[in-house]
């Protein structure tokens, strides 16, 4: 456990100075972990737990929006659990349920859990039809064809600077839009 | 979207870097900084006699007081702005303030044998204004706060909106400690803690609405 918590911090380092693999990976690390606790949060509370995609898409979304104020001294773990946990109350209480949510639930997921079967997430993608044009193109050329910056840039005649510019522009809509459902 | 291509989406924006909640923070502060200026220019003004003022420790001190309390909330407010951050080993920076009043008011007590009787030095003259005033310039200052703030991640909005509110109300109170002519340790300790109590509070009401992210 200490290990994996390890991991992460090094590659959330990696990933501030640039690295983007590093970042990749370490989203793909956290991702069964969310997955897991998601699960355990929605079961508590009553609530199908394969509905749990929704939640980790917003937890991914707010530590990707919210990695700045994570301090590159402290580890990683405790800084993803704060976050994770407040998401998750916040997405059982939309759903009606008030559930206290410890922090040790995130921290003691055995990481080999085997992947859950789980409804497709929708609210990332119903939001998504809502940005403007150019915003929403450029995320789906990326998320969906999984084509590169240049690529993007190249297929819709914009400058890399200009894509850039727009994909963060939709991903910082995209949960300020998840945040006021 | 599957959820491996939202992480894809959110690598490739790896590059993107926000600015620091601190920068943020003391950047809307500053935009707010002139309506509170106007404020306290149009409605109070600094005292007439603020020459003789200065050589009196008691004028000072109010400086002292509120400055403190200014910079021990802004210190812990980005302190809170970290999603797993709690009080601990924090909250005794908001006993430097209270600490120096104490202070204030022992000097007076031993320093001034001819001092006024207590609730004289207590009640002032400008009790009202206070309440009012301090307030009233610390509106802009805690909505910019409140702004700079939602930049961070606070996983305990109230308390960090009360935060704002004590920091705002400590700025607040350092423009009106220029105006207003009561000196009395045992004046500040009682209004300003006051009227710096109803702008936490109002914080404390607007963070959970404002702070959520």
């Amino acid at each position: 456990m200490r290990e994996r918590e390890d991991e992460w911090t090094g590659l959330m380092r990696s990933a501030i100075s640039g690295d983007d693999a590093a970042y990749h990976r370490l989203l793909k690390a956290v991702t069964p972990v969310l997955r897991a606790a998601a699960r355990r949060g929605l079961t508590r509370a009553g609530q199908p737990a394969d509905q749990s995609e929704d939640i980790v898409q917003d937890i991914l979304l707010a530590v990707h929006m919210k990695r700045h104020t994570w301090d590159a001294n402290a580890p990683f773990a405790p800084w993803l659990f704060a976050i994770a946990r407040n998401k998750l109350i916040d997405a059982l209480r939309r759903r009606g349920r008030r559930v206290f949510v410890n922090v040790d639930d995130f921290a003691e997921t055995i990481p080999s859990e085997p992947a859950p079967e789980t409804v497709p997430a929708s609210e990332v993608e119903a939001q998504l039809k809502s940005l403007p044009a150019r915003q929403r193109d450029v995320l789906q050329s990326i998320a969906v064809d999984s084509a590169s910056i240049q690529d993007t840039a190249k297929k819709f005649a914009m400058s890399e600077g200009a894509v850039r510019v727009a994909l963060h522009r939709g991903l910082a809509s995209l949960t300020a839009k998840l945040r006021g459902q | 979207m599957e959820t491996d291509q939202l992480i894809r989406t959110l690598a490739a924006d790896n590059a993107h870097r926000a600015r620091p909640v601190g920068s943020v923070l003391a950047l809307s502060l500053l935009l707010a900084a002139p309506v509170s200026i106007v404020i306290f220019l149009t409605e109070l003004g600094v005292r007439p006699d603020v020459m003789t003022a200065m050589r009196n420790p008691f004028f000072d001190l109010k400086f002292a007081v509120t400055l403190a309390l200014a910079i021990s909330a802004i210190a812990i407010s980005l302190h809170l702005s970290r999603p797993e951050a709690s009080l601990r080993g924090w909250a005794w920076l908001l006993l430097i303030p209270i600490g120096l009043l104490v202070v204030g008011m022992a000097g007076e007590m031993m320093m001034m044998p001819q001092r006024p009787p207590m609730m004289t030095r207590l009640m002032g003259r400008n009790a009202w204004n206070c309440l009012t005033s301090i307030p009233l310039m610390a509106l802009p200052l805690l909505a910019a706060a409140l702004l700079g703030l939602r930049h961070g991640a606070p996983t305990r909005p109230a308390l960090a909106g009360a935060l704002a509110g004590l920091l705002s109300a400590g700025l607040a109170a350092t423009l009106y400690a220029s105006h207003c002519t009561d000196d009395s340790p045992m004046f500040v300790a009682t209004w300003y803690t006051i009227a710096a109590v109803l702008v936490a509070a109002v914080g404390a009401l607007a963070g959970p609405r404002v702070l959520r992210f």
